[in-house]
């Protein structure tokens, strides 16, 4: 079939059914706001019981002896485990991948076995009718510990003195990494100028609004594990638990049904949750466990925690010469199985001075234990860093030269028609505009207009600075992402859609939905493809009986790969849907379209409808001549080939004032223009850079896990831990530019991580611009009062 | 420990009567509500600090974490189940169409404190409106899209004419 002439163009907006790129009401979410979606939590099942864990609280200790009698006698508890019992049906793991050089992390068993490494390490478990009974009954199990040494700074987890957390690996490193083009050194000593920064990142975490929950449900008469998950990657889930519990992987079911926010945290194996499975085994009966939010706050992954110094040398004429980078990170007692804590300094380096065209460039990446709760990924992975690097160095070169920091950028800045390129640290870029989104974004703020403002305001006593910085960003991996290395996570996904008997079209993708409105993406591509209505259309995801195989959704990868896929399934149906019209018209394929749910003849002349032509097919078969292919379903699979990631790239920019009597930063405006190549939903779209922009604010200035020197969490709860709240938060305007991906029919890329990896660095460097009449700077995030107090030198 | 106090209590919630209630003393409100099918009634952190919960009691946001279920005996309460008046149903199409809300777990919190937006009966600049929900945490939207979809209720509403 000639694919120009059947399959409509995709954004043409004034022909019938052109879904794609419009703002489309989400159809679902009137559901969300009617108390009715679905969350794990919400699942009641004959028999379920209820778990509660025993957690450690020490950072670091030995377990002498656990009694569990008095809790298992207490009235309503069923039992009470702990790893002597679940090592029996649940084996450990270990948090490694084999494409990224040596990576030193130890077994990790879902219960504590003989040490405990972090405060809030699972040791026991509680199983009880009810949730209040099990956490009763869990202040009964009695641990003998044996306090020892914490390893928690992660400046000194090398040192010799240091206690040494794992005894067989000898030390404290996990893994490093050193990138080296060109010759920074040679370059350096050929600079007019060289500046060098250090930058601390805090610990923070992702705080989903729904805390991890998961209720597993061994049915031992079919051998079947059904877990009800509230995660991001159901196939992967499926594939570790039966793995781990020893299962035929064809009879261990993930459902994913509504998710109350994931951001990355939802994506990893939780030793909890792997209990949990384990307990519903050994119980034969459905069991359920919830966190609370303190038990969020100490066992929910958390992320960067990173101290990054850097080094830029420019020429007289402001053209960069050499950028070098040397990043620390500290990651808790173990890798996270199974995409390892390895990946975010992995991406610092990758990213860090990747919107510019650098000839020399060295990065080394230095990853430690430490007995703290385990490090991973968490939206926006190793962006924030690289970001914040890098446009520090840019603007510290660009005043030191005397230079406009607009055009020093200009000056630097890959252009727009040299693509393909590569990062300087050699990955491979494509189909980028950061010219056209620096222009544009310059012309939304008015730069002159600003600088005027902070003048004039300076006058007044008031401390205003703006930033303007570049970004690149991940989103759509390759097989090169996780696959390679080893782990059970797939790069591809797959969608199957039908036309049934009413004419309606069903979609199942293995693409989840966590609230970035995947639902309403699929429909708008199919109901485009297809000719159809949108309220056609309906959406099968988030469980692995049901749906293709795929990846689900993180690394912004659900529209342009499960998009994708949807589109090819589509595309695919359509053409079944003509051949069998032609056959029951007795007309050439050529002269038939779908439109409004109507096969219609380009030529005029009566059609059929969708619904009459699929009760042909399923109801009066013999009304069609032997040997027709009726088939009404139609299913593809996509993956990114030839390239690790599909990149997109934005600019963005914010307004701040500095109060230096208090230390606190008003964030006036926020300004993103980016670039995700076609949006399917320019709406969703933008929704996605402003919660993002808001979670990099909470980074930025608010969020940070603080532990004692005793490796307590001593701020783990929502009173205490200070995330973005609606009356500190800006409006943030959002522009586009859109260079689609060559990758793909689609050309869509992923929108989910820019907000949170570029407005960390627009934000610190706003200040400091704000900070420079005062002749100071902040280099440590989050950027508090007390900080800037600090940097001022009133306290 | 195991010898939990339990009182029997009676309530109304969305305009049914529920009578002779048994319930442990202990229990809050919205732990009293899940139980009885209220899903809706989400716990974000059952401190009061995140508002997820949030409930109408008497016609009062209530954070439903912080109250015990004895302390609503004889009360009128409404979970987001019951949040039904037109004004509501307006409020919750401009949610919709303002795409206010992503995963959808702050949403039945976030109504519940637009009701009371509403029901002040009049307008706001958004100044404001990010002031009086900054009661709820939301962790998806940034809060924009929240606030549009308040001020866009107010307009519709027509509220303090």
């Amino acid at each position: 079939m000639d694919d120009l002439n059947q399959n409509p163009k995709l954004g043409a907006a004034d022909r019938p059914n052109s879904y794609i790129g419009r703002s489309v009401p989400r159809e679902r979410a009137k559901k969300l706001l009617e108390g009715k979606g679905k969350y794990v939590d919400d699942i009641l099942l004959p028999r379920m019981a209820h778990l509660s864990y025993v957690r450690s609280p020490f950072a670091h200790a030995k377990i002498k002896s656990i009694n569990t009698e008095n809790a298992k006698k207490y009235p309503g508890v069923l039992n009470v485990f702990t790893i002597d019992d679940i090592e029996k049906v649940c084996s450990p793991w270990q948090g490694v991948l084999g494409h990224l050089g040596e990576m030193r992390s130890p077994t990790q068993y879902p219960l504590a076995k003989d040490i405990v490494r972090w405060q809030g390490e699972p040791v026991a478990v509680v199983v009880a009718n009810k949730r209040a009974v099990a956490e009763d009954a869990s202040e009964l199990v009695e641990i003998d510990y044996e306090d020892l040494d914490a390893q928690l700074d992660m400046e000194t987890a090398m040192d010799k003195s240091t206690r040494v957390i794992h005894d067989d690996l000898g030390n404290n490193l996990f893994w490093t990494r050193t990138v080296n083009q060109g010759d920074v050194g040679e370059a350096f000593k050929q600079s007019h100028i060289v500046e060098e920064v250090t930058l601390d990142f805090a610990r923070h975490t992702g705080v989903t609004l729904e805390t991890r929950a998961i209720v597993a449900d061994w049915d031992s008469s079919e051998e079947k594990m059904t877990v009800y998950h509230n995660g991001q990657a159901p196939h992967m889930m499926q594939s570790i638990i039966a793995k781990h519990l020893n299962l035929s992987e064809g009879l261990v079911r993930i459902i994913s049904c509504d998710v109350g926010g994931s951001f990355g945290i939802k994506v990893h194996v939780y030793p909890d949750e792997m209990v949990t499975v384990a307990v519903s085994k050994l119980m034969k009966r459905p069991v359920k466990f919830v966190a609370d939010r303190l038990e969020s706050y100490s066992t929910d992954i958390h992320s960067r925690c990173h101290k990054i110094l850097g080094k830029i040398g420019v020429n007289d004429k402001g053209k960069i010469l050499a950028f070098e980078i040397d990043d620390l990170s500290g990651i808790g007692p173990f890798s996270v199985y199974p995409r390892t804590s390895a990946i975010e300094t992995n991406q610092v380096l990758n990213l860090s001075a990747a919107s510019y065209i650098i000839p020399n460039y060295k990065a080394k990446g230095t990853v430690v234990f430490q007995n703290k709760t385990p490090m991973c990924q968490y939206r926006a992975v190793g962006h924030p860093i690289a970001v914040a690097i890098t446009e520090a160095l840019v603007d510290k070169a660009a005043n030191a030269l005397g230079m406009d920091r607009y055009e020093f950028r200009k000056i630097n800045l890959i252009p727009d028609n040299s693509y393909p390129t590569k990062t300087p640290s050699g990955v491979p870029l494509e189909d980028l505009s950061h010219e056209a989104c620096i222009e544009k974004l310059e012309k939304m703020m008015n730069i002159s207009q600003l600088e005027k403002y902070k003048k004039e305001s300076l006058a007044k006593g008031k401390y205003k600075g703006f930033s303007i910085i570049n970004m690149v960003e991940v989103t759509n991996p390759s097989p090169a992402f996780y696959g390679v290395g080893g782990a059970p996570i797939s790069s591809q996904d797959g969608a199957s859609i039908r036309l049934e008997g009413s004419g309606a079209v069903h979609i199942s993708t293995s693409i989840t939905e966590q609230g970035q409105g995947t639902e309403a993406v699929m429909q708008q591509i199919a109901a485009d493809q297809l000719g159809v209505k949108i309220d056609t259309v309906r959406v099968t995801h988030g469980d692995t009986d049901a749906t293709p195989y795929g990846g689900g959704t993180w690394a912004s990868r659900g529209a342009g790969i499960g998009g994708e896929a949807v589109l090819k399934a589509s595309r695919k149906l359509k053409e079944n849907i003509l051949n069998i019209a032609a056959v029951i018209m007795q007309s050439e394929v050529n002269n038939l379209d779908v439109q409004n749910d109507q096969v219609i003849r380009k030529d005029g002349g009566e059609g059929i409808s969708l619904k009459d032509l699929a009760q042909i097919v399923y109801y009066r078969g013999h009304e069609l001549p032997p040997g027709t292919n009726a088939e009404l379903i139609a299913t593809a699979s996509f993956s990114i080939e030839g390239i690790p990631f599909v990149f997109t790239n934005s600019a963005m920019g914010c307004l701040v004032d500095v109060d230096v009597d208090t230390g606190l930063t008003k964030i006036e405006k926020f300004w993103a223009v980016e670039d995700c190549g076609t949006q399917i939903n320019p709406k969703l779209v933008e929704e996605q850079i402003r919660g993002g922009v808001v979670q990099g604010i909470g980074g930025a200035l608010y969020e940070e896990c603080i532990y004692d020197e005793m490796g307590n969490l001593t701020n783990g709860n929502m009173a205490d831990y200070l995330v973005p709240m609606a009356y500190e938060m800006p409006d943030i305007i959002v522009d586009h530019v859109t260079t689609n991906s060559g990758r793909s029919i689609l050309g869509a890329k992923g929108a989910g991580e820019a907000g949170t990896g570029g407005a960390p660095g627009a934000i610190m460097n706003a200040i400091n611009d704000a900070l420079i009449p005062l002749n100071t700077e902040v280099t440590s995030q989050p950027i508090t009062p007390e900080k800037v107090l600090k940097a001022l030198g009133k306290i | 420990m195991s010898n939990l106090n339990k009182t029997t209590i009676s309530m109304i919630i969305n305009n049914e009567d529920y009578n002779d209630l048994n319930v442990e003393t202990r229990q809050h409100l919205g732990d009293f509500l899940r139980d009885l099918g209220f899903k809706g009634t989400h716990l974000g952190c059952e401190q009061g600090a995140c508002g997820a919960c949030n409930v109408l009691v008497d016609g009062e946001s209530v954070r439903s974490c912080l109250m015990l279920a004895v302390q609503a005996n004889g009360k009128n309460i409404t979970t987001v189940e019951g949040l039904n008046s037109s004004e509501m149903e307006i409020v919750k199409d401009c949610f919709v169409k303002n795409n206010a809300m992503q995963c959808g777990f702050c949403s039945s919190g976030m109504l519940m404190t637009t009701y009371e937006i509403v029901k002040s009966n009049r307008k706001y600049s958004r100044e404001e409106i990010r002031e009086m929900i900054s009661g709820n945490y939301c962790r998806c939207t940034g809060y924009q899209a929240i606030v549009d979809a308040v001020e866009d209720s107010l307009n519709k509403i027509n509220v303090g004419v």
